[in-house]
C-alpha cells in the first residue's frame, strides 16, 4: 500500500501530504517517547504517536518512516507543521486512539 | 530589594534546535538591549556554552545564571539553574554520561556548536543533545539540590515535554516550589486541576530558539539584591516568596 493510497482510504484526516505519496507503507510502529522512535521505529513503518513537537518531524526524517499519524485529536504544534511541509514528511490525523489507528493501518496491510 | 526583569529559560546555539545566530555574546547582547536584567541559557541537556555567556554577560553588565534543561527518562523537560559555574559544568558531565548515546545529524536535527568567550566555535557536541537521559524526574530535584542548584519543571501547559502531560499528573511526592508556564493565561485553570501548583512560584520564560523571541522587559522577579544567589534564593522561596 502507499502513502496515497492510505490517504485516499479517507480513515484519516491529512494534515501535511509530504513530498512522496508513491513509497511503500510496509508495516506500523506506536510509541511517543521520541527517545524510543528514533532508534526503533522501522523504516517506511506508518508511525502513530500523540507527541506532536517539531521533534517529531525530525525524527520521522531520521527514521525514514513513511509517515505520522496524529492519534487521540493530538495536533501537531506551529513549528512542527512548518518543518513537516519544509521537509516533505507525510502527516495523517486521527480522533482514533493509539490502538485503533494502528490498527486500521494493519488490517488495511495485511487483510 | 531590587525587581529584576527576567528571562530563565533561552537556548544557544548549542540546542540543535536553536538558531546559529543564538550565540552566547548575540543573546547576551539582545537581552542588554531589550532591557532585561537577568537571563539564563538553558541548552538541552547541557551547560557547554555557559562558560561563555557569563563571560559575554560581566562584560556587558547583565546577570546571566548558569543552567541546563534537562530531558528526563520520562520526556519532561526541567530547567535547572546553578549558584556556581563549577557546578554547572559538573553537572553537564553527569548529565552527558547518562544522555542516550547517539550520534547527531546535524542535517535532521541541526549544529551543536560550543562557543568561547571571543564568541567563537571552539567545539561540538557529539551525541544528540536532545534526546532523554537515564536521570528520572523523581528524584531530580534532590540531585539539582546537591550541585547547589534549582529545578523548576519547564513549560508545564505544553503539550510535549512537559511534566503534567508526559505524566499525567504533578507526581504527589514532589518538591519543587517554582515552576514554568508558558501561557500564563492558562493559568487558573491549570492551577484548578493541578492543586499542586498553588503552593508554587509561577514564573514564565521564552524558551527562545531564537534572538526575536527572548522576552521583551515585562515580568519581574522580586528579589533581595542583584545576584544569581538572590535569584535562586527567590525561586526556591516558592508562593511564600
Amino acid at each position: 500500500m502507499t502513502v496515497k493510497e492510505l490517504m485516499d482510504k479517507q480513515i484519516f484526516h491529512v494534515v501535511n501530504a509530504g513530498e512522496d505519496e508513491e513509497r511503500q507503507v510496509t508495516g506500523v510502529f506506536c510509541c511517543d517517547l521520541l527517545s524510543i522512535a528514533m532508534g526503533r521505529a522501522p523504516a517506511d513503518g506508518a508511525w502513530v504517536t500523540v507527541m506532536g513537537n517539531v521533534n517529531t518531524i525530525a525524527v520521522a526524517t531520521l527514521a525514514d518512516v513513511s509517515c505520522v499519524i496524529m492519534a487521540e485529536g493530538a495536533a501537531l504544534d506551529e513549528v512542527a507543521r512548518a518543518r513537516a511541509k519544509e521537509q516533505g514528511v507525510t502527516v495523517l490525523a486521527t480522533e482514533e486512539p493509539v490502538f485503533e489507528a494502528a490498527l486500521k493501518v494493519h488490517q488495511e496491510l495485511h487483510g | 530589594m531590587a525587581e529584576l526583569y527576567y528571562d530563565l529559560h533561552i537556548h544557544s546555539c548549542l540546542s540543535p534546535c536553536g538558531d546559529d545566530d543564538m550565540t552566547p555574546a548575540n543573546i547576551v547582547g539582545m537581552s542588554v538591549i531589550k532591557g532585561l536584567d537577568v537571563i539564563a541559557v538553558t541548552d538541552h541537556n547541557s551547560c557547554k556554552n555557559c562558560p561563555a555567556v557569563l563571560a559575554a554577560a560581566e562584560e556587558y553588565g547583565i546577570l546571566a545564571i548558569p543552567g541546563m534543561e534537562i530531558n528526563t527518562s520520562e520526556e519532561v523537560h526541567a530547567v535547572c539553574l546553578f549558584e556556581e559555574l563549577k557546578a554547572a559544568m559538573e553537572f553537564d558531565a553527569y548529565v552527558y554520561e547518562r544522555l542516550i548515546p547517539f550520534p547527531n545529524k546535524e542535517e535532521v536535527f541541526g549544529k551543536q556548536q560550543i562557543y568561547d568567550g571571543a564568541d567563537q566555535v571552539c567545539g561540538i557536541v557529539p551525541n544528540l543533545l536532545i534526546n532523554a537521559t537515564d536521570i528520572s524526574f523523581d528524584g531530580l530535584w534532590e540531585l539539582v539540590r546537591g550541585y547547589g542548584g534549582i529545578m523548576f519543571p519547564a513549560h508545564v501547559d505544553k503539550t510535549a515535554n512537559s511534566l503534567i502531560t508526559n505524566l499525567g499528573f504533578v507526581p504527589p511526592d514532589s518538591r519543587f516550589v517554582t515552576a514554568e508556564v508558558k501561557d500564563l493565561g492558562k493559568l487558573h485553570k491549570l492551577r484548578k486541576e493541578n492543586p499542586y501548583l498553588e503552593g508554587c512560584r509561577i514564573i514564565s520564560n521564552s524558551d527562545a530558539h531564537y534572538l526575536e523571541h527572548i522576552h521583551e522587559p515585562e515580568l519581574t522577579l522580586h528579589v533581595e539584591e542583584k545576584s544569581v544567589r538572590a535569584v535562586l534564593e527567590a525561586l526556591l522561596n516558592g508562593a511564600a516568596g
